[in-house]
């Protein structure tokens, strides 16, 4: 694969294709693997009456659902959902995707909103000079992010940009260098054989 | 007063819930929209890029996030989408998210709708392909192959209209990911360094920062930055919806965050002060 990135020549292409195939089958089978392994587990809890197994059963019966949905009335216009609710147009898995799944996901993300802000009341004290400067960087960036914080100081989105633009850039970099590096003597390491321990070695 | 003070320090959570529960839910329901203030650079960016291409160009969009994601990305993707119709671009759209299938549908339906676009001739659904960087590598050689020439609905890609005039990403003007996740990256060393193709990202706001270092070595020509860089696109386009409206509550949770904070460091400062003198 490296080798033909520099190199584009008809035999390394031919390859190259072929290889992204078998990628992208593996990865539909991955799914599968993964579906394979989530009725697994959930099945096994159940089974031995793990403590909150009825978590796993509402698991398997919410995907049993979905699939039934799915295969059943399929994904296209005109299926049980629009004869569930005539302001909804739409399958049942539309149906049960838009007034299930979204609703339950984005209230599960929104529990954020709620910890961070206890969060961010609990750990933010100016202990030391190095919290001080996280405080008030978490200060600026809070302000800089909402039209309140320019009503309040005039520049503040643009002190807001300048933290994003410089000093976070930077420490990204950094991270991102560090990274490279570690992979790249790790990758060395396995190639060479001097790193066994995933082998179990 | 000295007690009253060192109580500040350990405020119940639930008071905590209770208010930001207010504060997020009170602007929504008074509809109250505050001026969304100084556009940021890496907005203006995507949305002038999309303004200096010709008329009719192609524009990829991977809706790569759930509904999880969907309040901070949905209401900058259908601005985006607005954007890329009212200028008469066409618009490509896929996922590499298992759920971003009818993510797309929200985001594009709707507004493909209600600016009378029709399907196959100014926007095409390829929809989800498992993959991931697989998915990315095979478009830069046949985008029509990797789809196995068949849409979100089952229709033939190659009778498509609009399909006619798209091979590979030389024929895409611009590939703009919506996403909650790591994909932009994939997206950036794949697509962009091995392709050329020009990429700009729309993403949450605690995933920018991983973002930022792209943007400015011009490996992405933009970015929008979660709920406040869909209220900025939102108007850019003159179409305040949903991300204008919900800065405000942004804006009152973040002031009393803040306040919270400033009241858990003088109850910190008062108890320090009190044990030091005990001492």
């Amino acid at each position: 694969m490296i080798v033909q990135f520099f190199v584009p020549h008809a035999v390394g292409t031919q390859g190259y294709e072929l290889l992204l195939q078998w990628a992208r089958i593996v990865g539909a089978f991955a799914l599968v693997l993964g579906i394979g392994s989530l009725f697994r587990t959930h099945w096994d809890k159940i089974r031995r009456r793990r403590p909150q197994y009825g978590y796993s059963a509402v698991t398997l019966l919410s995907f049993g659902l979905m699939v039934w949905a799915g295969i059943v009335y399929g994904t296209g216009e005109g299926g049980l959902g629009q004869r569930l609710t005539e302001m909804q147009n739409g399958t049942a898995f539309e149906w049960l995707f838009d007034n299930v799944q979204v609703p339950l996901d984005a209230t599960m993300f929104s529990l954020l909103a709620f910890f961070i802000a206890s969060a961010a009341y609990r750990t933010f004290r100016a202990r030391n000079v190095e919290a001080t400067l996280l405080l008030v960087t978490a200060v600026i960036v809070m302000l800089g992010r909402v039209p309140i914080g320019e009503m309040i100081y005039e520049k503040m989105p643009e002190v807001y940009e300048w933290i994003m633009q410089y000093p976070a850039v930077a420490g990204k970099r950094g991270i991102l260098f560090g990274v490279a590096l570690g992979s790249i003597a790790t990758s060395l390491r396995i190639i060479l054989g001097i790193e066994r321990s995933h082998l179990g070695g | 007063m000295g007690e009253l003070l060192r109580k500040l320090e350990s405020i119940d959570r639930r008071w905590i819930y209770l208010v930001i529960f207010a504060a997020v839910v009170i602007p929504f329901l008074m509809n109250l929209k505050l001026p969304v203030g100084k556009h940021s650079p890496s907005t203006t960016a995507v949305h002038d890029y999309i303004e200096q291409l010709p008329p009719g160009s192609v524009i990829q969009m991977s809706f790569d996030y759930s509904p999880a994601s969907m309040p901070e990305l949905e209401p900058m993707a259908k601005a985006v989408v607005r954007h890329a119709f009212e200028e008469n671009h066409r618009i490509l759209a896929m996922t590499l998210h298992p759920q971003g299938a009818l993510m797309i549908r929200r985001a594009l339906d709707e507004v493909a709708t209600d600016l009378n676009k029709e399907y196959g001739v100014d926007y095409v659904d390829v929809g989800f392909k498992p993959g991931g960087v697989a998915v990315i590598l095979g478009m830069g050689r046949d985008i029509i192959r990797v789809f196995e020439d068949m849409d979100a609905r089952g229709e033939k890609l190659s009778a498509m209209p609009m399909m006619r005039d798209v091979a590979d990403y030389d024929d895409i003007a611009l590939m703009i990911d919506f996403a909650a996740n790591s994909l932009p990256l994939a997206w950036i060393g794949y697509a962009h360094e091995r392709y050329g193709l020009q990429i700009a990202a729309g993403v949450t706001a605690v995933m920018a920062t991983d973002l930022y270092p792209y943007w400015k070595s011009e490996q992405l020509v933009g970015l929008i930055n979660g709920l406040k860089g869909a209220a900025e696109y939102e108007e850019l386009v003159g179409a305040p919806g949903f991300g204008v409206l919900g800065m405000s509550s942004q804006s009152i949770a973040h002031l009393l965050i803040i306040l919270f904070i400033i009241m858990g460091n003088i109850g910190y400062f008062v108890t320090r002060r009190a044990s030091q003198n005990r001492t």
